[in-house]
């Protein structure tokens, strides 16, 4: 099982990716859209981006409670675990 | 006894092409007022610079024929010489009769005429139709259009759509070639997400409620997004893969001009080389629906940017959800 670091440095690899964001600067208390800039239509692709990477399901009504990296790290992670 | 037919199989392709923008040029800062915008947003969030609207007088009908017409002379035929029209369209406000015996008239035809709904994607639903027809002998020559009046069922005040969508027609002509020019479509259709594109209500319902508002388009921008720049980046390699085309021997690439993000990121799933031509008519014309990839063709060539035999991805997809796709050359 990957460690909360390790799917946040993939996720911010993604991230950087989709928006031309520095990697080191997606951390857990980020918040996408206040502190990164990552519109909606970005997000999509960042997720589907996240689906394959960490083979979990993230459905659009789910989407919209990700307000933080960490959130998004903590649902990837508990995603994982109830495979 | 037998019912007799003509088993030969012929070869179809696209002789030509032609289009009508609606003349009105709409800006987006003409748009934002209704939904506390701004140019920038809508850049960002569409690729759309400005759109087109049609004046009063530019119907379905008048686009559609200036289209055709511009196509008939390209092809280097006559109105007379065609055996059928296909209008694809969902904004001629008539339940019936449909536009197409319209526009069949007005060009100087009695050819066999029909409408398609198939939304956005409506034009590539025709070209298969018009292919395997022109394939079968049933057809010598087929016209088909795509063509949008927006306009007219688009909401100023909903903040999804207001700055989309827009007006006019493309055309092209199929008919018989020497060798194959349109590969076979892919194509089909995602009900379970009935709702994601929409008329806001039945127009009996607007009736029964004593509204005098027209319904108008509505659409979850989010999942639609998901669906067309990845599920239509998957059927758009399918469909090369079908007429034996790899993504290096590809010259053009027409999405339909839903949004320039969803063409850039389809662009990025499909690893399209740099040598690819992409059409990005959306930036000055905004999202005509079933006129869409047409006018978007259409437009390349007569910049230059593609060229006679080049090999041509198109694919349209939309409401319903309904989408298609086929490899033609250009003509």
């Amino acid at each position: 099982m990957a460690s909360t670091e390790e799917i946040r440095a993939d996720l911010a690899e993604i991230v950087n990716e989709v928006t031309g964001i520095d990697a080191d600067d997606v951390q857990l208390d980020k918040s996408f859209t206040d502190d990164l800039d990552v519109d909606s239509l970005s997000m999509v692709e960042v997720v589907v981006a996240a689906e394959e990477k960490f083979d979990v399901r993230i459905p659009d009504d789910a989407v919209k409670g990700l307000k933080t990296v960490g959130d998004a790290v903590s649902y990837i992670e508990k995603a994982q675990a109830a495979v | 006894m037998t019912i007799s037919v003509d088993t030969t199989t012929r070869h179809s392709a696209v002789l030509g092409l032609g289009l009508y923008r609606a003349s009105r040029v709409v800006p987006n800062s003409e748009v934002i007022e209704g939904i506390d915008s701004s140019d920038e947003w809508i850049q960002q969030r569409s690729g759309i610079i400005e759109r087109r609207f049609a004046l009063p007088e530019e119907t379905v009908v008048v686009m559609s024929v200036g289209a055709a017409r511009e196509a008939l002379a390209d092809a280097g035929i006559e109105a007379g010489q065609v055996d059928c029209v296909i209008v694809a369209t969902v904004s001629h406000m008539l339940q019936t009769p449909s536009a197409a015996t319209a526009i069949a008239h007005e060009l100087g035809s009695t050819a066999a005429a029909f409408d398609i709904s198939a939304a956005c994607a409506g034009f590539c639903h025709g070209m298969a139709l018009a292919s395997d027809m022109v394939r079968a002998g049933t057809a010598k020559y087929v016209l088909v259009i795509g063509v949008e009046r927006l306009s007219d069922i688009t909401s100023a005040s909903d903040r999804g759509t207001a700055f989309i969508f827009s007006d006019g027609a493309g055309a092209a002509i199929v008919g018989e070639s020497d060798e194959q020019g349109i590969g076979p479509v892919v194509w089909g259709s995602d009900g379970e997400q009935y709702d994601a594109i929409r008329q806001t209500e039945d127009w009996r319902d607007v009736v029964a409620a004593g509204s005098t508002e027209m319904p108008h388009l509505v659409m979850k921008g989010a999942e639609v997004f998901r669906w067309a720049a990845f599920a239509m980046a998957k059927v758009a390699m399918e469909t090369l893969d079908r007429s034996g085309i790899t993504v290096d021997d590809l010259d053009v690439f027409v999405p339909h001009q839903a949004n320039m993000r969803i063409t850039d990121a389809m662009a990025r799933s499909m690893k399209l080389p740099e040598h690819v031509t992409i059409a990005r008519d959306i930036a000055h014309q905004g999202n005509s629906s079933a006129a869409s990839v047409p006018l978007a063709l259409r437009q390349l060539v007569l910049d230059g940017e593609a060229k006679s035999g080049d090999i041509a991805l198109l694919i349209a997809f939309g409401a319903g959800l309904t989408y298609a796709a086929q490899v033609i050359r250009v003509p």
